[in-house]
């Protein structure tokens, strides 16, 4: 792992990030304008509520199924991978996948590496390991060349770019690549991309790609992808490395499609994305293309630990469709990179903990106002404001000795366990909860008008001077 | 989540859970909702040891300090009666969390079951079992109705507002942009994320007023405690009179229908 990754615990800075996106109302208004659109192309893909729900159900029965029998899966895959003459590694932290791929490259005395969009390469900051071994790493997705070029990290899981104007990119293009002169026309600016990349594809010894699917009973990589670069980096180069969590296996072929129509109309609302993939082998003699070595790397970074736990296995359903992301009210007003994590949004909430420990994390687990928006989405029915809570818990409570999570307990505060056993106090008991709310009612009006972070956008609370019960005691006097 | 409550027959008792921020900040809601529910010929009892359903310190992630809270509110309701609540969130809690909350205590659970399965939000009390059709009596106006998360994806009762307001012939519902959206309050989100909430309190007082609407109503009063201080904080920092007022929908409903009588 990197240095950044190592000390960087996104928690930290996490409200300064916010309010520096939600104090620009240009941000403000140009979040707001693309999840709206992705709303609605969502929308238009799921006409008939019953059929949405009984396909949400669907996904989430597969996925379950295929959870419930994960390590047996895993070990299905690797044999069948194996005979199908794809490579198996095991990686159990970013260090150790990095160590792996970077070992494949430099093992073919290669330098030069084509990258489809993977998240999991990102969440191993390949990268910056990549870039520190002398390694070109070019990223081949258009949003994530555009966030390559501008030395950033893609806002989004599905569009990387999403923070960003034609302006801003076209401003990029003319100040990052050599020759090109400054043009806001977006299919001038993606032919610009493609001429680049075409190079690329021809030159690299290397294609890395992540992968959609994993088919268990006959060992099959499943690549979802619009750009066709995802197709380049899987046939054009020799050696093609494919990157994963463990969690992404399915058993049965059958199992693909539903998932597959349940991930395109979700996270673009298209019907079925523009390139599919399945590989099932390298090259095999007499064939004119292909690469002739493919290697798979399962990577688990925390994911097992996740897996451990009944409820909390529930986050490794997800099929990063990201629709969660784009219906959140929070994502809406602050964009991805405020979150500091390589997933952003509701499930960068829910997963990030078990990648990065509580410590890092507990923070993020309040910034949600558990207005169930993403839950309600959610392709594979992810609880995620369920998650959220219990994720609370496990960071506010107390240190235990034999914690579920990694940094249980960092945000742990005494005083405010103290005033939550207080206010339990009072509101148990029907005597104390009546002299409180009394004194509210009759001293209300001594609350400061200041009152904390309420009152920075809000007039203060001030009890009623009577009680709904004084009322209705009253009356019934009467 | 959505788990639609058997349909009872018209009742002639109902215990009235007002909860806490009915109780302290909202009464006239509270004494609305009772009238409102008493006009329609039911008794309503309104257990005197009601506190708080527990969801704050639930949903902050202290369950065992809302499970405390919580089991206090498990014996107040010893009648076959159904539970009515003012507010979408609270019955939420209650009608969903509070079987999960027991799950390791089985005679709690048990109390808590019977409790979930007669817990009603107001509006959908009103509408599945009284099918309350509220004549209009007022002039012609236009209101503009939020409804919480809660109301509308925990409890799954998003059209009954709706429909209630809908029943009222000089009353036009505008319809507002994002309708669906969280106001922002979430309870302690509110404090802990107090610069996101912010931007989302103020995206939604812009979009109901946008509408014109003379006055928005909620079945939720955390939801109006957010909305209408933040219109009126709004209102006072660019030293202009009220524009957004708001009431529950409760009372609204009670004043279009004739009042207190």
């Amino acid at each position: 792992m990197s240095e950044h990754t190592l000390h960087f615990k996104p928690a930290e800075g996490f409200r300064a990030r916010s309010k520096a996106v939600v104090d620009s109302p240009f941000l403000r208004q140009s979040f707001r304008g693309a999840m709206d659109f992705l709303m609605s192309k969502r929308a238009a893909q799921f006409p008939d509520p019953e059929e949405l729900e009984s396909l949400r159900s669907l996904g989430e029965a597969i996925r379950q199924y295929n959870l419930a029998k994960l390590p047996d899966l895993l070990l299905q895959l690797e044999s069948r991978l194996t005979v199908n003459g794809i490579k198996v590694h095991w990686a159990e932290t970013p260090d150790e996948a990095n160590a792996i791929i970077l070992g494949i490259v430099e093992g073919h005395g290669a330098t030069r590496m084509v990258k489809g969009k993977s998240m999991v390469s990102e969440e191993i900051e390949l990268n910056h390991a990549a870039e520190a071994a002398g390694i070109e790493a070019l990223e081949s997705d258009m949003g994530e060349y555009i966030v390559q070029l501008a030395n950033e990290k893609p806002s989004h899981i599905i569009m990387p770019a999403i923070h960003k104007t034609k302006e801003e990119i076209a401003r990029l293009f003319h100040e990052k690549v050599p020759g090109v002169d400054y043009t806001d026309n977006v299919d001038a600016l993606i032919q610009i991309g493609r001429n680049v990349l075409r190079r690329k594809f021809l030159e690299a010894e290397i294609g890395l790609s992540g992968v959609n699917f994993a088919v268990a009973e006959t060992g099959t990589l499943c690549l979802v992808e619009n750009e066709g670069n995802g197709r380049m980096c899987t046939t054009a180069p020799a050696i093609h490395i494919a990157i994963t969590g463990i969690e992404k296996i399915v058993e049965k072929l059958e199992h693909v499609p539903p998932l597959l129509s349940l991930l395109t109309r979700s996270a673009t609302g298209q019907n079925i994305s523009t390139y599919f993939n399945m590989i099932s082998s390298p090259r095999k003699p007499g064939e004119k293309d292909g690469p002739e070595e493919v290697h798979l790397v399962l990577l688990d970074n925390g994911r097992s630990q996740a897996y451990a736990d009944e409820q909390l296995r529930k986050t490794l359903q997800c099929i990063r469709c990201g629709a969660c992301m784009n219906h959140c009210p929070v994502y809406t007003r602050i964009g991805g990179h405020a979150y500091g994590t390589t997933y952003p949004g509701p499930i960068g909430k829910i997963i990030s903990p078990h990648m990065l420990g509580l410590d890092a994390t507990a923070g993020l687990t309040t910034a949600s106002s558990l207005c169930g928006a993403c839950g309600e989405v959610c392709p594979v029915k992810i609880p995620i404001p369920e998650l959220l809570i219990r994720l609370r818990n496990e960071a506010f409570s107390a240190p235990q000795a034999k914690p579920a999570m990694r940094g249980q307990g960092a945000g742990h505060s005494p005083l405010i366990s103290a005033i939550w056993r207080g206010w339990a106090l009072v509101y148990r008991s029907p005597a104390l909860y009546r002299a409180a709310s009394w004194l509210g009612s009759r001293f209300g009006w001594l609350l400061p008008a200041h009152q904390g972070a309420w009152t920075s956008v809000r007039e203060p609370l001030r009890p009623a001077p009577q009680r709904l019960r004084d009322r209705l005691k009253e009356r019934n006097k009467a | 989540m959505t788990n639609p409550t058997p349909q009872a027959r018209r009742p002639a008792d109902v215990y009235f859970f007002a909860t806490c921020v009915v109780d302290q900040f909202f009464p006239d809601a509270g004494m609305d909702a009772i009238t409102l529910l008493e006009r329609q010929g039911i008794r309503v009892h309104f257990p005197e040891d009601q506190t708080c359903c527990g969801q704050p310190a639930y949903s902050s992630g202290f369950e065992e300090e809302a499970r405390r809270v919580a089991a206090q509110q498990l014996t107040l309701f010893p009648n076959d009666w159904p539970v009515v609540v003012p507010s979408g969130s609270c019955a939420g809690m209650m009608k969903h969390h509070y079987p999960t909350l027991f799950a390791a205590d089985p005679a709690r659970k048990a109390l808590a079951e019977k409790l979930s399965a007669r817990v009603y939000e107001l509006t959908q009390f009103l509408v599945e079992v009284l099918d309350f059709k509220p004549q209009d009596c007022g002039s012609p106006c236009t209101v503009v109705l939020h409804t919480s998360c809660s109301a509308r994806r925990e409890m799954g009762v998003h059209l009954t507002g709706h429909k209630l307001l809908g029943e009222l012939a000089q009353v036009t519902v505008a319809r507002q942009e994002h309708e669906a959206e969280c106001c922002g309050f979430g309870g302690t989100f509110s404090i802990k994320q107090p610069e996101i909430s912010g931007a989302m309190v103020e995206d939604k007082v812009k979009a109901l007023k946008a509408t014109g609407a003379e006055r928005v109503v909620s079945a939720d009063c955390g939801c109006l405690m957010n909305i209408l201080g933040h219109a009126a904080w709004r209102d006072k920092q660019e030293g202009r009179a009220p524009s957004l007022p708001g009431e529950h929908i409760a009372s609204f409903l009670l004043r279009r229908s004739g009042g207190e009588q």
